[in-house]
């Protein structure tokens, strides 16, 4: 096995200049296209129903749609199958998890959140703890989830395009983030969750449908056999039979297996807290439909990641390893290489044509997934934080009962306008901060935002969904023990300090060994709600929880 | 108030549209309380008329039960009531108890399993290794089965929620928002 693996390389495919004409070509028409759905969709109405929910009149499929492509962000398209090209099982490994914790939002959280909330997450917990420092705490988190993954995204995103475009230069990596940033706060000033649930269903559908076709070209080159996709893999992988078992990424020592669990618990907890996602089933009219939308989601994301499976054995079979790493170090092209050569190799029409095609739905990606986050964090930034600070008492009215009893459209166009500043002001902000983090590991700064969103959203969710004794104090201690150290346990990992690969690699801070905190943060997260709920002063307001189980359960009186 | 008014009945017509099949499947998998179908099968927003019939069962004991706290703001003393009552019926706490007697020991099963697979990478290696079939072995048999796992729970679950959940709860959520106008 290992005789054939050093004989049996094929030939280079190292990209040239000549194939990224027509990517650029193809990048514009998704911009175009994507600006053009933003000014139509806009113009369909701008009260806050529209703006932070998309009039809540999309169907279970197209809901199911938008919640993939909002999950499926580039670091899965490129980011998993480069994984397995270049690791082969353990990039299969880190694909479960991401599956998996779909069935936490399914079973724990669609629904319930879907009849309990209006807009974001932290309506259901004000509708069970009017509290303003609850719907804050809440509030905030969702604000520095959503910016850790937005500047994981447009991290990836300058590196990615300028990929893809062919230049490495450090200028292209800036411009793109720069362009990217500016697209996004057009698509949601402009056209609020209406335009970005369009753009994530059509990315989601390009994205789908680019991965079913080449998924079937790689079935048809190897007439089916998925043994042989497997043995070729291996032989061409440079690491023989141990390419399919478990250990080659996340084996060496027993602190990095630690470290690999730590991140399965993120990842799978997290998906239930991220604040995009959520605020994705106020865009169907009832819980049954979130319901539906989450099942096709499932069955999408599902089917999504068996064709990265094998498109990631495909790149290794076809490409080899050794020129995936080459192309990028961290896989990310290992897909486009491999419809290179499934389209019919370097210089070839199809190839070319292919290539183009999968470059841009990797950016039409990109541009879609930012959107949703940036929506998403200037949404809890001006209905939970700035609304809650300074329309206190008149949003607790609003929120506190099933029929409102006075609408009030001033304050709601206020909200809305708050809410569009802020999402220039978040875009800008992720602009500069991924300006600076430009060095910092993509996948790892995902990791971290699944970590935060575990730690610091799941517990408080799960809680007040579920917990009759939960207490205000319970809920803002529950924010605030998960989110600060997983915060401060990342700042004095090796991440940050005293390795070669550290933000700060010239200086040595660190003492906890791992680089992702789910593991510490996610159980002090609930073990924090626990004590703040057991020590509290008053007693849980059983009225508040009996309408939240009414109301969640059955639907009554839901947005 | 409005806003309620016209998005109701098409959540209803919406409903009714997709769960038509479910209710030929609901009597064959047994409900034990058919108290409660009396209100379920209502398919438009003229029936308000009638009495409500499921909730007065256990009503009597309940207003008892219900302080109204003074932080209460004025006016959703009622509300609160009402509320209060619905959970206390016979048909909320069986809409509750399907829910969470699927939900809770599921979740936990799912995790469990996950968990366990991912701990194994590191507990048992060998074990992992061991050819199946090919150049499959136990740990990409046991990766295809979490994919496999996922797919089946949550077919489960949806037939779960349709079969024991669904039109009680529609009926409820119409008798709650009759009670509360």
């Amino acid at each position: 096995m290992t005789t054939a693996a050093s004989i049996a390389t094929p030939p280079p495919v190292a990209p040239t200049g000549d194939h990224h004409d027509l990517a650029i070509a193809l990048f514009a028409v998704i911009v175009l296209v994507t600006l053009g759905i933003t000014l139509w969709v806009g113009r369909r109405g701008s009260a806050a129903e529209d703006f932070y929910a998309g009039g809540r009149d999309f169907t279970p499929l197209q809901n199911g749609f938008a919640l993939s492509g909002d999950y499926l962000s580039a670091a899965s398209f490129l980011g998993v199958a480069g994984l397995i090209a270049l690791y082969g099982y353990d990039g299969v490994l880190y694909s479960i998890g991401f599956l998996v914790a779909w069935l936490v939002v399914l079973m724990l959280v669609a629904e319930l959140v879907r009849n309990a909330g209006r807009y974001t997450l932290a309506d259901v917990l004000a509708l069970r703890l009017r509290r303003r420092k609850v719907r804050a705490a809440a509030g905030g988190a969702s604000v520095v989830v959503t910016l850790l993954y937005l500047v994981a995204q447009m991290v990836g995103a300058g590196s990615l395009v300028a990929l893809l475009l062919g230049t490495n230069s450090a200028s292209a990596r800036t411009w793109t983030i720069v362009a990217v940033g500016g697209l996004m706060i057009v698509y949601v000033t402009v056209g609020g969750m209406r335009a970005t649930t369009w753009i994530q269903i059509v990315k989601a559908f390009l994205l789908i449908a680019g991965s079913v076709l080449l998924t079937v070209l790689l079935m048809i080159h190897y007439h089916g056999d998925l043994f042989e996709l497997m043995r070729q893999a291996a032989r061409h992988s440079g690491a023989g039979r141990r390419y399919l078992e478990p250990g080659l990424k996340y084996g060496a020592t027993s602190t990095s297996r630690l470290d690999f669990f730590s991140l399965g618990l993120a990842l799978v907890l997290g998906t239930a807290g991220l604040p995009h996602i959520l605020s994705r089933f106020y865009t169907v009219p009832t819980a049954r439909a979130a319901r539906r939308s989450t099942m096709w989601a499932i069955g999408l994301v599902g089917g999504f990641y068996l064709m990265a499976i094998a498109l990631g054995l495909g790149a290794t079979a076809l490409v080899g390893s050794a020129e995936v790493r080459h192309a990028n170090s961290a896989g990310n092209t290992a897909v486009p290489l491999l419809a290179l050569v499934l389209g019919g190799g370097n210089g070839s029409t199809g190839g070319v044509v292919l290539f183009a095609l999968i470059s841009a739905i990797a950016f039409a990606t990109i541009l879609a997934v930012v959107a949703g986050l940036t929506l998403a964090s200037s949404a809890a930034f001006a209905h939970d934080i700035w609304a809650g600070a300074f329309r206190g008492w008149s949003l607790r009215r609003r929120t506190g009962d099933g029929a409102p009893r006075a609408e009030e459209p001033d304050s709601d166009r206020q909200e809305i306008v708050v809410a569009r500043i802020a999402a220039v002001g978040i875009g800008a902000a992720a602009i500069v901060i991924s300006l600076f983090a430009q060095q910092l590991n993509v996948a790892f700064l995902v990791g971290l935002a699944f970590a935060v969103a575990a730690s610091a959203n799941l517990p408080v969710l799960l809680y007040t969904l579920f917990w009759r004794r939960f207490t205000a104090r319970g809920a803002v201690w529950s924010v605030y023990g998960g989110l600060v150290p997983a915060i401060v346990l990342v700042t004095f990992s090796p991440v940050v300090s005293g390795t070669k690969v550290a933000l700060f690699p010239g200086v040595d801070f660190h003492w906890f060994p791992l680089e992702n905190p789910g593991i510490v943060s996610i159980p002090l997260g609930f073990l924090a709600g626990w004590i703040g709920t057991l020590t509290s002063p008053e007693p849980a307001d059983s009225d508040r929880f009996a309408e939240l189980e009414v109301r969640a359960l059955t639907g009554a009186g839901a947005a | 108030m409005p806003q309620q008014q016209t998005s109701s009945p098409g959540q209803g017509q919406r409903f009714d549209w997709w769960a038509a099949p479910a209710a030929t499947s609901a009597p064959a998998a047994g409900r034990p309380n058919p108290g409660t179908r009396s209100a379920a099968p209502r398919t438009d927003r003229t029936v308000p008329a009638q009495p409500v019939p499921p909730v007065p069962a256990t009503a009597p004991t309940v207003p008892a039960a219900v302080p109204v706290p003074a932080a209460a703001p004025a006016g959703t003393a009622d509300s609160t009531e009402v509320y209060r009552t619905v959970q206390a019926s016979e048909a909320f706490q069986d809409i509750r108890r399907s829910h969470r007697s699927f939900v809770f020991p599921v979740s936990s099963a799912f995790l469990a399993w996950y968990l366990a697979y991912v701990a194994a990478q590191a507990a048992a290696p060998e074990l992992m290794r061991t050819p199946v079939a090919g150049p499959l072995n136990v740990a990409w048999l046991l990766g295809l089965l979490q994919f496999a796992s996922t797919f089946v729970l949550t077919w489960l679950y949806a037939r779960n929620a349709r079969t024991k959940r669904d039109r009680a709860a529609l009926g409820l959520r119409w008798d709650t928002q009759d009670q509360l106008r």
